[in-house]
């Protein structure tokens, strides 16, 4: 019986992780076709049915082309790096909140942060180990935004840890039967949705990647496998993260067919909003994390922590 | 966005909004930044306007700013233009128009008779800015002058149409063929069967640009 239980939770997280790595090359269909549509044209929409198997093509010319590798880079991190990154953001899905067959467990928020803050490593190693300075350089820049957010992040989950008393994701479901945290906490969605995109990279805060003015980032070194996979990294966990919006702000119900309507709809927002804002500039996103977003998160923390020892006093 | 902003000047106008409501509203909407600083006559103020400091204008303000007002009417316009009707070409398919004087690739004419035009005088080959163009003539048996050699490398070409202006005979012409586009270098290196060939094949589409164009020639 009991292995029974684990091999249903390892087919049921294969499952998840497979539907998420189909979700992620549509999802760059849908960026392209929106992004497409935006500006008044049309996209892809010559390979089969509307382009629909384009995401395919794309992956069999990036995984078919000739992979380069710096001469003189620290080659087993460079190319584990890619790799560790995708992982990252394929195993933080094991905390999506399930009730039955899939490793929802009691810390799931916690392990969220963990692999966000391990995700930093990938992206420093990798433009550390490509022994270029534009890697090295991009490689800062992302590090220090992705960091700079976190901290706002970690604090904003960690007043929902107190508001919801507990680290399980699960939890989120059953305070929001009767109203989403969206209607009672709409400044915090809004800034949770902003931490969101600076932790994605995710264009105004793409400073990762930069590609109108600067030399990309810390990814200039990859080509082809390697590339591939920074970039699925990087879309599953743009899912990830409007899947954790949905979690938090939008009534958790993952049962329900609309919790991935509602999930669609978030993604789709994260490319709208790059299709609508232009870059924003260096030192005012660093401002914005250490000045806005983090006295904003310090004090609504504070404001749970004495709202719920009020509640438990009068009690 | 200006429903809000009227939401807001309708509630700081009280119920003194009621009597007049719409010409005052629209009044109210159409305030700009007051210009506040007294510029003598016959100059122009250039910096920017200081921002009025009047209760009217400062809540109009703020209500842009708490409702996010700029970044909310930009996400509306981008969200608008996702319905609007592409302006893609179905290119392979659908083409767009071309003038009679666009400038493709070349073309070596021939005279109705069948006879060739080019009567290898090098103009083309001297006025070539790239000096792309080849020629070696000789006399044919019949006693006329013809060329043995005339190679265009299509590589090195710019495509400024100095060639077929120098023409006297209109023999060389830049046809309005761009697809040909090649897998190799080689290819493109054209030589005179090549050429004649081209002309032999866009005969019509050359011959009724030229028509098209004759009189500003």
């Amino acid at each position: 019986m009991f292995y029974m239980e684990l091999i249903m939770s390892l087919i049921g997280s294969l499952l998840l992780i497979i539907c998420v790595l189909v979700s992620v090359a549509f999802l760059t269909l849908l960026e392209r076709k929106v992004l497409g549509y935006i500006q008044i044209r049309k996209g892809p929409n010559k390979v089969g049915l509307m382009g629909i198997p384009q995401p395919f093509c794309d992956a069999i010319k990036l995984f078919t082309k000739e992979q380069t590798y710096p001469l003189l880079s620290n080659y087993l991190s460079y190319y584990i790096s890619p790799i560790l990154s995708l992982f990252l953001s394929l195993i933080v899905w094991m905390c999506m909140p399930f009730f039955v067959k899939l490793y929802s467990f009691n810390l799931g928020g916690l392990f969220f942060l963990c692999c966000t803050s391990l995700g930093v490593y990938t992206v420093m190693v990798a433009g550390w180990s490509s022994n270029s300075n534009y890697a090295l350089l991009g490689g800062l820049r992302a590090v220090a935004q992705t960091i700079s957010y976190e901290v706002s992040l970690a604090l904003i989950l960690l007043s929902f840890v107190f508001l919801i008393g507990g680290y399980n994701l699960l939890n989120f479901y059953c305070y929001q039967v009767y109203i989403w945290f969206l209607f009672i906490l709409f400044p915090m969605a809004l800034v949770w949705l902003t931490i969101s995109l600076a932790e994605t990279n995710r264009t105004p805060f793409d400073f990762a990647e930069g590609e109108s003015e600067l030399v990309s980032g810390f990814n200039v070194e990859y080509s082809s496998g390697g590339f591939a996979l920074i970039f699925l990294a990087e879309y599953a966990s743009i899912l990830f993260m409007s899947m954790l919006f949905c979690v938090i702000f939008l009534g958790c119900d993952v049962f329900n067919l609309l919790f991935y309507l509602k999930l669609m709809f978030i993604s789709f927002v994260f490319i709208w909003v790059r299709g609508t804002l232009p870059r924003f500039r260096y030192d005012k996103l660093m401002y914005l994390a250490w000045k806005c977003f983090l006295s904003f998160s310090l004090n609504y923390l504070l404001f749970f922590i004495g709202f719920k020892i009020l509640l438990f006093s009068l009690l | 966005m200006s429903l809000t902003m009227r939401i807001f000047t309708a509630s700081r106008h009280g119920q003194r909004m009621f009597g007049t409501t719409g010409a005052r509203m629209l009044a109210a909407q159409k305030a700009e930044p007051k210009d506040i600083v007294a510029v003598p006559k016959g100059y122009i103020y250039v910096n920017n306007k200081e921002l009025s400091m009047e209760f009217e204008d400062i809540t109009d303000r703020a209500a842009t700013t708490m409702f996010f007002g700029e970044l909310f009417r930009g996400f509306a316009v981008t969200l608008a233009h996702i319905f609007k009707e592409p302006a893609t070409i179905n290119y392979p398919f659908e083409k767009g128009p071309l003038s009679p004087r666009f400038r493709g690739e070349h073309a070596l004419r021939r005279y109705p008779s069948g006879e060739e035009r080019c009567i290898a005088c090098k103009l083309c080959e001297a006025i070539c800015p790239a000096q792309a163009i080849t020629i070696e003539a000789e006399e044919r048996a019949d006693g006329s002058r013809r060329t043995t050699r005339y190679d265009i490398d299509m590589t090195k070409c710019i495509y400024c149409g100095f060639c077929q202006e120098a023409c006297p005979v209109d023999a060389i012409v830049e046809g309005p063929n761009f697809e040909f586009s090649t897998e190799t270098h080689e290819e493109l290196l054209y030589n005179k069967e090549k050429l004649l060939c081209n002309g032999d094949k866009w005969e019509s589409e050359i011959a009724s640009n030229l028509q098209a164009d004759h009189l500003y020639r």
